[in-house]
């Protein structure tokens, strides 16, 4: 599938003309047929990055599937505020059954469908990044080499948001959370420590892995598309600023998104069977001190004295995966 | 109840030994039992395996201290293992060799036992001769038919072809008949020595 | 047709009757041979359609399980001990879910010290997880009992774990006779679910549920298990009516009628303690047995009226609550209202339970010396030894090593 070129783009900002789509360009969620698959009146927090991706790959799932799609749900944020009884914000058939296990019951939801001849109706896991880079790990690597017929979505927020902002193996480096506190010599998370998953599950060969931000709803949008024209085992990752656990303005949840792409802290790439097959340029260049100025979680980097040592290896940890990704290919090209 | 006792190492076919026993007596309309010493032994370790035949159910699931019949697969284990612990004064003893009791040092078993009811084979030499194979299981037990009169020997053919098809069953069974015949001669050869 | 078969080789030919739609597969000894048997048949298309599924743990293994009931599949998988243990997590959440997996357990000790056999702490360690618990004397019923567990468990919603004892059933070669295809489909009708993923009726399954419903919620799936305790008997019925077998049941009582001393038991053992009482029989002494059948829900009513006139009541068990003492026991009290009976631990990690030691044990009972609490065949000697060397030492070393040198060293008092 080619991508679809967007060049609306206003002045001074990133935000999609919509409008100026024609109607098949446009959005799942511009269009009034889509299926709130996630509902409104859930009780995520203001601002909720989760909540939004959530809801923008479901719908785009069940257009994707002409609406026959079953959802597994891992333990965490998404599950909570999105289901206690009798308000369900969830539309489509839903299973929750552990933290640990979403992958492995996503497995038995698939074959179960193979089995009773409803090969039409597919599979979504879903998960935090606890979820799945910590303890969902295994029973996600095993659905990943068994190749089985799940588009697997991380939605990652970088912490234990839902037990109140600890540390995963997705948390970056100096971030602040309650278990990698902001104290002694070398505050918040550890350098050298974590997981790349969206590397590890290309390591699996499976057909398709992708990464993706709410703040390119359209790519994230076209992304889910892509993954579900194909089968087996897909892995989508998609960043979600937590305003909470971040200690950024809810307001800036999407601006948060986009800066972690642009200053490639968050490189947005996808590839099938293991090789990178796109990348998200950067379009507009900025240093990460913009990104992690906005969130509490890095104010021990700033101030007097602040931690400008800290910050320069942050950088290039960005540069980094600019260089090894190519991300400013387009840039050079032009 | 008549109970035997096979030992043997891992990779002798020690286990499947006592099933195919059961499995002949079973096809003489018997209640059998086969069961192995439940081990995580590896190839080549002292393996046990155990069968219980009886005319009526077997409900007990202790392993066979006090067999009626033991069979040694391997004669490196004697004086290893405990391998007649509990054998029965009128206990049967089959040992895989071509060489004595007494040459094996059992003269004391052999003179506490009776005389026709122990014996020797050479199931080994008789599995390649037959099989091609260094497997003495299926031959011993044509040799414990032999000594025993517990089950006849078409009935471990019988076990052997449903266990391994028909051409290595066949194979099998020749071993089987083979240590048979020489258990059987072995026997009139005692008797004739008794009568004497 | 009767077949002279290893344990698991029947139970998988059991299962495979049952239709089963979607296996999952972890190896741990000693279940494995049902695994693998099943395996080959879904390969050779015998059971199509069947996904069998390899997975990497036995966690995924019920939580692949989950999945599949959950979306309507008739699912089924095997354990035992660590395997157990490692998906307990789910094994719950399979219950809580009311979710009509059917498991083998093939029981196995729980380590450390790491055990390989046969006892009954895996079993024990799940008793309160919701599922329903049946064990199984022999091979022949334990192939039985899991064509009833399976009618059992889709007519309730619960899930249903049927116990047989590890190496001493699932690796028994003796005579079981299954029943024919037809009989069994004629039994065990297509699988109803109760609760299905099906995009044409979304339902949410899995949402949290707070204190204002919690209690109410827990309280119906234990009402679930006290309807099990009328279909039991039901369904043991219904199915003794097409094989002319008695297989299940909540419990099955041995010459009790007039005993005054009974034993109570679950599983394999329960044939070596019918060996022993008929011989005490013979000598004229008046002992019984009860086999409990169904552990989970325990049936309290019905070992209540199978003790009636009993004066002496011995709980033989292969597992203990460390202390505390007899598990078994306990609900035996409880059904009896009184604390007055003999908890006998015994076979823990495969220690063979012998007809000489239970008779012993059958004798001290009747001569008054039977303690509340023993344990079969202990050997005090090695204790003693061992409580001495920790005493006498700060950095005594691994307890249970220290154990194995002792007895492995020569000594006089232990030839």
């Amino acid at each position: 599938m080619s991508e679809t070129r967007v060049h609306f783009y206003q002045v001074g900002s990133f935000a999609v003309g919509n409008r100026l789509l024609s109607a098949d360009e446009r959005t799942v969620q511009s269009d009034r047929r889509r299926t709130n698959s996630i509902d409104s009146g859930h009780r995520a927090c203001q601002g909720c990055g989760e909540a939004l991706g959530a809801r923008y790959a479901l719908d785009a799932a069940m257009r994707a599937t002409a609406n026959q799609l079953v959802a597994v749900n891992a333990t965490g944020c998404l599950e909570v505020f999105s289901t206690p009884f009798p308000e369900t914000s969830w539309q489509i058939p839903w299973l929750h059954s552990l933290f640990g296990n979403a992958p492995a019951v996503a497995t038995g939801v698939a074959a179960a469908l193979r089995v009773k001849g409803r090969d039409q109706v597919r599979v979504v896991g879903q998960a935090g990044d606890g979820g799945t880079v910590d303890i969902g790990f295994g029973t996600l690597s095993g659905m990943f080499e068994r190749n089985d017929d799940v588009l697997f979505i991380c939605y990652d927020n970088e912490g234990y948001m839902n037990t109140g902002v600890q540390r995963s193996a997705a948390t970056p480096p100096a971030a602040r959370t309650a278990t990698t506190d902001a104290v002694g010599p070398d505050p918040g998370n550890p350098f050298g420590q974590g997981k790349d998953l969206p590397r590890i599950a290309m390591a699996h060969g499976i057909p398709y892995v992708a990464t993706a931000t709410v703040a390119d709803l359209h790519d994230l949008e076209r992304k889910v598309e892509r993954a579900m024209s194909l089968h087996g085992a897909r892995y989508l990752h998609v960043f979600v600023p937590c305003p909470l656990g971040w200690g950024a303005a809810s307001h800036e949840t999407i601006h948060l998104a986009r800066l972690a792409k642009e200053t490639g802290i968050f490189p947005v790439y996808e590839a099938e069977y293991g090789e990178v097959t796109g990348v998200s340029s950067i379009r507009r260049p900025v240093p990460v001190t913009e990104y992690l100025r906005l969130q509490r979680r890095y104010a021990h980097l700033f101030g007097h004295p602040g931690r400008p040592d800290v910050i320069e290896r942050l950088q290039a940890m960005a540069d980094a995966n600019i260089a090894r990704l190519g991300l400013r290919g387009t840039e050079e090209d032009a | 109840m008549f109970q035997v006792r096979f030992h043997g190492r891992g990779g002798q076919g020690v286990v499947t030994a006592a099933e195919l026993l059961a499995v002949a007596a079973f096809r003489e309309g018997r209640h059998a039992q086969a069961f192995p010493s439940f081990g995580s032994e590896r190839t080549g370790a002292p393996v046990v395996s155990y069968c219980r035949i009886d005319d009526r159910e077997i409900r007990t699931r202790e392993p066979i201290s006090a067999p009626d019949a033991v069979v040694i697969q391997d004669v490196t284990l004697i004086h290893q293992v405990d391998l007649f612990g509990g054998l029965a004064a009128a206990g049967y003893v089959l040992i895989n060799t071509s060489r004595t009791f007494a040459e094996l040092g059992l003269g004391e078993l052999a003179a506490r036992c009776q005389p026709d009811h122990l014996s020797t084979c050479p199931a080994t030499e008789l599995a390649l001769e037959h099989v091609g194979r260094p497997v003495p299981n299926a031959a011993l037990l044509g040799g414990l038919a032999a000594l025993t009169d517990q089950v006849p020997l078409h009935a471990i053919g019988d076990a052997l072809r449903d266990r391994f098809g028909p051409i290595v069953g066949e194979r099998n069974l020749a071993a089987a008949a083979a240590a048979f015949e020489h258990v059987r001669a072995q026997r009139e050869v005692v008797a004739g020595a008794t009568a004497d | 047709m009767l077949q002279q078969i290893e344990g698991s080789r029947a139970i998988a030919e059991a299962v495979a009757r049952c239709r089963p739609e979607v296996v999952c597969a972890y190896p741990i000894s000693p279940q494995t041979h049902i695994i693998e048997a099943i395996g080959v048949m879904v390969k050779e298309g015998a059971l199509a359609p069947c996904e069998y599924i390899n997975v990497e743990s036995e966690f995924a293994a019920m939580s692949v399980s989950i999945g599949a009931s959950a979306a309507g599949a008739r699912a089924y998988t095997a354990t035992a001990s660590q395997g157990l243990l490692f998906m307990i997590e789910a094994v719950y959440n399979a219950a809580g879910l009311g979710l009509p997996i059917v498991m083998t357990l093939a029981n196995r000790a729980i380590g450390a010290p790491i055990n390989i056999w046969n006892d009954h702490s895996d079993a024990m360690a799940v008793r309160d997880a919701g599922w329903i618990q049946l064990f199984a004397e022999t091979n022949q019923e334990a192939a039985d009992l899991h064509i009833q567990a399976f009618r059992l468990a889709e007519e309730l919603s619960v899930p249903v774990m049927v116990c047989m004892d590890g190496f001493i059933l699932t690796h028994a070669v003796e005579g079981v006779d299954l029943l024919d295809q037809d009989v069994v489909d004629a039994f065990l009708p297509p699988y109803e679910p109760r609760q299905v993923l099906d995009p044409e009726d979304p339902v949410s399954i899995g949402a949290m549920v707070g204190p204002e419903a919690f209690e109410e919620v827990r309280y119906l799936a234990h009402l679930r298990q006290l309807d099990a305790l009328d279909r039991i008997p039901v369904i043991a019925a219904e199915f003794a009516a097409v094989s002319g077998r008695a297989s299940g049941g909540l419990v099955r009582p041995y010459r009790l009628e007039d005993a005054d001393t009974a034993i109570i038991a679950m599983g394999s053992v329960l044939g070596t303690i019918k060996d022993a009482v008929d011989q005490r029989r013979d000598a004229g002494e008046r002992v019984g047995v009860l086999g409990i059948t169904s552990f989970r829900p325990f049936p309290l009513e019905a070992v209540r009226a199978a003790l009636a006139g009993v004066e002496r009541v011995i709980v033989v068990e292969k597992a203990f609550s460390l202390g505390m003492g007899g598990v078994l026991a306990t609900d035996v009290a409880m059904a009896l209202g009184t604390s007055s009976l003999h908890t006998v631990v015994a076979g823990l990690g495969g220690r063979p339970i012998t007809l000489a030691s239970l008779t012993d044990m059958l004798a001290r009972a009747r001569a008054d010396e039977l303690a509340t609490l023993s344990f079969l065949d202990l050997d005090e000697g090695v204790i003693a030894r061992e409580r001495a060397r920790m005493a006498s030492t700060r950095r005594s070393g691994p307890f249970a090593e220290n154990v194995l040198r002792d007895l492995g060293r020569p000594r006089e008092d232990h030839p």
